[in-house]
């Protein structure tokens, strides 16, 4: 057995974790939830002072912003959109009758308003263009959102469905690249806290296909993603479990946001993988949180 | 027509650049003029689909495409390799 089936089927067993059937989709116990909400308390304690305001999305965004993020573009394998049944009364007999016979009956559902969200900072950004051009200096939004990315795995560490947790700065070239910096150094200060053996590396998101492979390179020369890797269920493959984004200003184009000084804005998010990091606190620390080390306790229960 | 004028009509083409190709010389910069790593990429499927050409994914990266001469060599060298196999 690998060891990340290994590791899920312990997850499991201890009820940390509730199977779904599904790869990827899982309930999560009292124990794991109580550690995530520990774990974004004290990430929102260190932003605090810094922060405009705050904001939790539903699991979904609207089709139009989802089109407009160029989700499509870049992951259109990871994506999901939402479709519902939208017929009559003869459509739905019909569907009774291929659900009943165990045919595709999925063929007539029309798409929605909505998608699922592939980034917890997307939504933001819409809202953000909305309000016109942004207050000398910028905004700093702390926010949180379920994500969804179409990846089944037996890895108990690359879920379909998760959430992140996420600092954005919308502002000048300048101040983005200094959020960036500034949350990578402190991020390592909060794997430290932790005791989790953590170590910042230069990434590239996984892009589809050949072009893929081009715009994957091109991130990694110019260095607008970093990720904290922490080894999960494999140490020559460590997981993100952190990732140190400046998106330049692709997403202040994409929705016209403005900055003061008419100019478009620069993005730069810190973006917290609840979940992972939770596993990674689970898989270093044992599967008892009573037995945690005094330090990661006090770090996250005060 | 050279290798190098042909991939400069793709530039203008598909390159999606806010300054006229004519005002580029052979190895100016073309992300200085304003290539977005998306168009970098059309440009790429644009090329490979004229010259009848694969590039390897070695060649997938910022370098290869950053002007007209350093695409026209990129070019040849697989034009080469592909007649030598």
């Amino acid at each position: 057995m690998d060891a990340q089936t290994s590791f899920l089927d312990k997850l499991f067993d201890r009820g940390i974790l509730h199977s779904s059937g599904v790869d990827g989709l899982y309930a999560r116990s009292g124990a794991f939830e109580d550690v995530i909400r520990r774990f974004e308390d004290y990430v929102l304690k260190i932003g605090e002072g810094e922060t405009s305001e705050a904001m939790v999305f539903p699991p979904g965004m609207t089709m139009a912003d989802f089109e407009t993020s160029g989700y499509m573009k870049n992951f259109p394998q990871l994506a999901g959109t939402v479709h519902a049944f939208c017929g009559d009364n003869h459509g739905h007999m019909d569907l009774l009758e291929c659900m009943a016979t165990g045919k595709d009956w999925t063929e007539g559902q029309k798409r929605t308003d909505l998608a699922l969200t592939p980034a917890a900072c997307y939504p933001l950004y819409p809202i953000l263009a909305r309000r016109g051009p942004l207050p000398e200096g910028g905004v700093t939004v702390a926010l949180q959102s379920y994500c969804f990315r179409h990846e089944p795995s037996k890895d108990p560490a690359r879920m379909q469905m998760f959430r992140q947790r996420e600092y954005v700065r919308v502002g000048n070239a300048d101040e983005a690249i200094e959020f960036r910096e500034t949350w990578k150094r402190r991020g390592k200060e909060i794997m430290d806290a932790l005791h989790l053996p953590a170590h910042v590396d230069v990434a590239n998101d996984p892009f589809f296909g050949r072009a893929g492979k081009m715009l994957g390179a091109s991130q990694r020369e110019q260095e607008l993603k970093f990720e904290m890797l922490v080894a999960i269920t494999s140490s020559e493959n460590p997981t993100a479990c952190m990732s140190f984004n400046y998106h330049m200003d692709n997403f202040g184009k994409a929705w016209g946001i403005a900055r003061a000084d008419g100019e478009p804005a620069h993005t730069a998010c810190v973006g917290f993988g609840l979940e992972r990091i939770t596993l990674a606190l689970f898989r270093h620390h044992g599967l008892e949180i009573e037995n945690w080390p005094e330090a990661v306790r006090a770090t996250l229960w005060g | 027509m050279s290798t190098a004028e042909t991939v400069r009509e793709i530039v203008a083409k598909h390159g999606k650049l806010p300054v006229d190709v004519g005002s580029i010389a052979d190895d100016g910069d073309l992300y200085s003029a304003g290539l977005s790593s998306f168009a970098s990429v059309q440009l790429m499927l644009a090329i490979e689909e004229e010259f009848d050409i694969e590039f390897p994914e070695t060649m997938l990266n910022r370098g290869t495409f950053a002007s007209i001469s350093a695409i026209a060599k990129a070019v040849d060298t697989i034009c080469a390799e592909q007649q030598a196999a």
